[in-house]
């Protein structure tokens, strides 16, 4: 995971809310074999319209989504924050986040920063009057800017360390390391190893054919 | 005070204690995978250059997506054949060992660990797949986890966790002839609730526990997740030592001697304090269906369909009213008047050999009701294999069943071998959602006897029902 400082980069106004993580990305791309390659699917179902907000010039290139109230609610897929980096996002603004969507967040490196509605509606009219004006947010500081507006974010404090240590859960256990190879040394005879393979004799197995009706 | 077998898991596998709030590390001994939940997890690997820190603890296999007829012909469906495709690759790519379809040692991954002797007692197992708990009737620590946590098993061998709590379930007295290992645990399960278990490891104890085969054993830790809880133990016994001894991992010589000695070790201390207890009597426990919707919606054989009116809780009367509506059952009716279309006999839940040798039994010689399906996935291809050698396959076939290759087909339906809509099964797994079994099918929950039963006489029935019935269980 990259460590996370500052990010600055084109805002993206969503004013909606409630946005679950059905809406993210529907259930029928979930049948993908990849962790990658999900930025089609990213709102799926409103990209058909050509006046949603990523389907104007100016917001293309957004990094930085400032969505209304309770983002990520629903299903717990992780492809929703899959997609939303697959986009290009790095920062998603909004005033409450579902839990579940908040903890995926946290393991792959997107920013959730909470900021009060009063603040996002401040940052919804300075980037409505201004489409594909930049935002910058800083981790280290916790602050939000746009413009001449700096709002201050909230954010758990372990998240906000693993975040600019730029650790993901496995990188923080490989930390660990010496622990765990310590341990295998202790590892007593009779475990089990799957390899070398030990199994009964190969056999033919019989095809079953459709039974006629 | 005396600690659980549970804690005793845990501490055993401590690699690290956490702090600050932080999650203890635990060592994984087993890392299961299968085609559905382990594809993006190889993905995360190869994104960040990481290997599979330990290919040697780590096994693959074919079970969710894959076909039970024509295994020797390209998979059919497309998604399907990506996934497993995708598998072999991640396998061969990452040097995991995988048994594919057409192999000997393929099927459903829970059955197929035991069978190589993979899993034995005091291990920490893990799977992308919530029936792994199937495997703590071993005396193991056995739970199934996220695609996240299953790249993290790949990379690391161990998973951050936080501590849980431990439940005992006592089940004492005799078990009836009749009644099972699954009557036992749909009993638990529709006492406790589908959530009873939350938080929970749950630890079988008690006479009629002890009195179980192996087999039968894992039938009841296979079911702890429909209980809510994680994982479900049982400490192992001589009955343990015997079933893996000799298996082809098992260990030899020496080291079997030591281990045993270990193994020996893993009970719960007599003054260990469980958070929680619950009791349940075998003695009078009388085969158990599902009448609804999730497992905890079950009743003995003999009861008739439940009267949403008379439930209390409302919440509960809403959900009955609802699987009721889903089911198209009516409050009042016998549940032995139930009129089954297809019988399931599969899973990781009912798929071995004892389970197949037990409905055949029933089945010998007798009828199937007219119009009836009978479907027969034996858990693995070994399991089929002994089967066959049993000559259990004739029994099956000359009955009436199909007689099909191994895979958790209907139990998930996620193969071509699904349910209609409205289409009513009596099956022998695990599940009985929604739409699990196949968009609007109809699932009832039932044991390996009480599925042969019903495909002989069409409708919910036990072997006791059966007009020329041993005399022993009428």
């Amino acid at each position: 995971m990259e460590k996370f400082t500052t990010h600055t980069g084109v805002g993206v106004p969503l004013r909606r809310s409630n946005v679950d993580t059905d809406q993210i990305i529907p259930a029928v791309y979930l049948k993908r074999v990849t962790k990658t390659g999900f930025d089609d699917a990213l709102f799926a179902a409103w990209r058909g319209d050509s006046e949603f907000i990523l389907n104007q010039d100016a917001y293309k290139n957004g990094s930085v989504l400032v969505a209304g109230p309770d983002f990520g609610t629903g299903s717990s897929r992780e492809h929703a924050v899959w997609a939303l980096k697959d986009y290009g996002f790095k920062v998603v603004i909004a005033s409450r986040f579902a839990d579940i969507f908040r903890g995926n967040s946290g393991k792959q490196g997107l920013l959730a920063a909470v900021v009060s509605q009063e603040n996002i509606e401040l940052l919804w009219k300075l980037l409505d009057a201004e489409p594909g004006k930049e935002i910058t947010v800083s981790l280290e500081d916790r602050t939000v800017t746009c413009g001449e507006l700096t709002v201050p974010f909230e954010i758990d404090d372990y998240v906000r360390w693993r975040l600019m240590e730029g650790i993901d859960d496995i990188g923080l256990t490989l930390q660990h390391e010496e622990d765990i190879t310590a341990f295998e040394a202790t590892r007593a005879s009779w475990r089990p190893q799957t390899l070398p393979a030990k199994h009964l004799p190969s056999v033919h197995i019989e095809a079953a054919r459709p039974v006629e009706a | 005070m005396g600690t659980t077998l549970a804690e005793k898991l845990w501490t055993s596998h401590l690699v690290r204690k956490g702090e600050d709030g932080a999650p203890d590390l635990i060592y994984i001994d087993l890392h299961m995978c299968h085609e559905v939940t382990s594809p993006q997890a190889f993905e995360g690997l190869r994104l960040a250059g990481r290997p599979v820190r330990r290919p040697d603890l780590t096994i693959a296999t074919e079970d969710h997506n894959t076909p039970t007829l024509d295994i020797d012909l390209p998979i059919a469906d497309e998604t399907s054949r990506i996934q497993i495709n995708t598998l072999r690759s991640n396998a061969e790519e990452c040097g995991v060992r995988i048994h594919s379809l057409g192999d000997a040692d393929q099927g459903v991954v829970h059955v197929v660990g035991p069978q190589l002797g993979l899993t034995m007692p005091g291990m920490t197992v893990v799977c992308g797949d919530s029936h792994t708990s199937t495997h703590g009737a071993f005396g193991s620590l056995a739970f199934g986890i996220g695609t996240s946590e299953v790249e993290h098993v790949l990379a690391t061998q161990t998973l951050p966790l936080k501590p849980f709590k431990t439940m005992a379930i006592n089940v004492n007295g005799e078990l009836p002839e009749g009644s099972t290992a699954k009557d036992i645990i749909l009993a638990i399960i529709a006492k406790i609730g589908t959530g009873g278990g939350q938080g929970y490891v749950l630890e079988y104890r008690g006479d009629a526990i002890r009195a179980l085969s192996m087999e039968a054993r894992m039938t009841v830790c296979n079911m702890s997740i429909e209980a809510g809880a994680r994982a479900g133990i049982i400490a192992p016994d001589q009955t343990t030592f015997d079933y893996v001894q000799g298996r082809p991992h098992a260990p030899e010589g020496e080291d079997w001697d030591a281990a045993v000695e270990y193994w020996k070790t893993l009970v719960t201390d007599e003054d260990a304090v469980f958070d929680t207890q619950v009791d349940l009597d075998a003695s009078d426990l009388e085969p158990f269906v599902t009448w609804g919707t999730n497992p905890g919606q079950g009743l003995p054989l003999s009861a008739n369909v439940p009267n949403p009116d008379d439930i209390a809780d409302e919440v509960d009367r809403e959900a009955a009213a609802n699987a009721l509506e889903y089911m198209g059952l009516t409050p009042g009716t016998p549940l032995r008047e139930i009129a089954i279309d297809t019988v399931f006999l599969g899973s990781c839940t009912n798929g071995r050999i004892e389970d197949l040798r037990a409905a055949a039994e029933i089945i010998q010689g007798r009828t199937k009701a007219e119009g009836v399906r009978f479907l027969v996935v034996p858990g693995s291809a070994r399991v089929r294999l002994q089967a066959e050698a049993e000559g259990l396959d004739k029994v099956f076939i000359d009955f009436g069943a199909e007689w099909r290759n191994a895979g958790c087909s209907m139990c998930l339906g996620m193969n071509p071998d699904q349910l209609r809509p409205q289409e009513r099964s009596a099956s022998t797994s695990n599940r009985n959602f929604e739409g699990r079994q196949g968009k609007g099918g109809r699932t009832h929950l039932v044991s390996p006897l009480v599925a042969a039963a019903t495909a002989v006489r069409g409708t919910l029935s036990s072997p006791a029902d059966l007009v020329d019935a041993p005399a022993a269980l009428v």
